[in-house]
């Protein structure tokens, strides 16, 4: 059970990012563009409810399915790290026109060319380890 | 019904079950955030025994890559059940922006130019594939989060971290798309 609840809700993901295209090239191109509205409705409305929500849970101290109250973890206070690591990000994002959660629905999709983009994801993730220590944060 | 999904999904209904699916996750305890799962495969993968960052126990994460499975199967869903029979509605501007630089839209999601197996008969295309994923990768550890960590759940949150991550995400792909893209392609 506790194992398909988390299928089921990468299922919906998958669904849901499939469905609304944001898992294309070309509509993260039409996004840099300022071409359309399509992908910035999404992220606006999902973050527009999200603020909401957010700002309920903490007011009413809502409890989740344990039991416990719902916190939301500060992210570690920085300015370097955010702004460099989300221009490397955005490069490589415009370019492969995929982010991680869409690169593996694309692969689901069919796409099988997405394993190498996968592939040098993985390999990123694993040269930012080597060097985390050595670059500035 | 099955028509009803079959039909691209607006904006709106869109942006409210990723919404929905953030909820979920946060009733189970969960935060939402693919990229970890990247970190959490060099960890299995033994990345961990030289490299501390990598050395934490990854059961504690089993379920974001479950998540992760279950978006492969999600998209293999969409594609082989819930695939409309109409092309992609992209922006005329954007069609022929792109075929200035060489990509036909083929109204499907990606370009055969990239995508398409026989496109890797190019060196070329697998390195650009390769490097996208290196950046992505890079970036998103860097940052401490891709578009579902920083973009949703961190904005959700007004965090100002979230919000520099994601001026860095725009300045990134900015930059890519108007001004190497054009020169690479």
């Amino acid at each position: 059970m506790k194992t398909l609840k988390y299928i089921a809700a990468g299922i919906l993901f998958g669904i849901t990012m499939s469905k609304s295209e944001a898992i294309s090239w070309f509509r993260i191109q039409e996004m840099f563009r300022f071409q359309s509205f399509h992908m910035y409705g999404i992220i606006g409305t999902a973050v527009c409810m999200g603020i909401i929500a957010v700002w309920l849970i903490k007011k009413f101290q809502i409890k989740d399915s344990t039991g416990q109250q719902i916190i939301f973890k500060e992210k570690e206070k920085s300015f370097t790290r955010y702004l460099i690591g989300g221009t490397i990000f955005g490069l490589g994002w415009a370019l492969t026109g995929s982010c991680p959660g869409p690169m593996f629905v694309n692969l689901g999709y069919g796409y099988l060319s997405m394993l190498i983009v996968i592939a040098g994801s993985i390999a990123g993730t694993y040269i930012y380890g080597l060097v985390k220590d050595k670059i500035p944060h | 019904m099955i028509e009803f999904i079959q039909q691209p999904w607006s904006w709106y209904f869109s942006g409210f079950m990723i919404f929905v699916i953030m909820l979920m996750l946060l009733y189970w305890r969960k935060s939402f955030g693919f990229s970890a799962n990247l970190r959490t495969i060099c960890t299995i993968a033994g990345a961990g025994k030289k490299t501390k960052f990598f050395d934490f126990d990854w059961r504690t994460q089993k379920w974001n890559l479950l998540f992760l499975v279950g978006s492969v199967i999600g998209g293999f869903i969409s594609s082989q059940f819930l695939k409309d029979p109409a092309t992609l509605k992209l922006s005329v501007e954007t069609i022929a922006d792109l075929k200035q630089i060489g990509f036909d839209f083929n109204g499907e999601m990606n370009p055969a130019e990239l995508y398409s197996l026989s496109a890797l008969k190019n060196p070329k295309i697998i390195l650009i594939l390769v490097c996208g994923g290196l950046l992505v990768g890079f970036g998103t550890r860097y940052a401490g989060g891709c578009t579902s960590g920083h973009a949703i759940s961190g904005l959700s949150d007004l965090q100002i971290p979230s919000m520099i991550a994601v001026t860095g995400f725009f300045i990134g792909g900015l930059t890519m798309t108007h001004l190497i893209i054009p020169f690479i392609f």
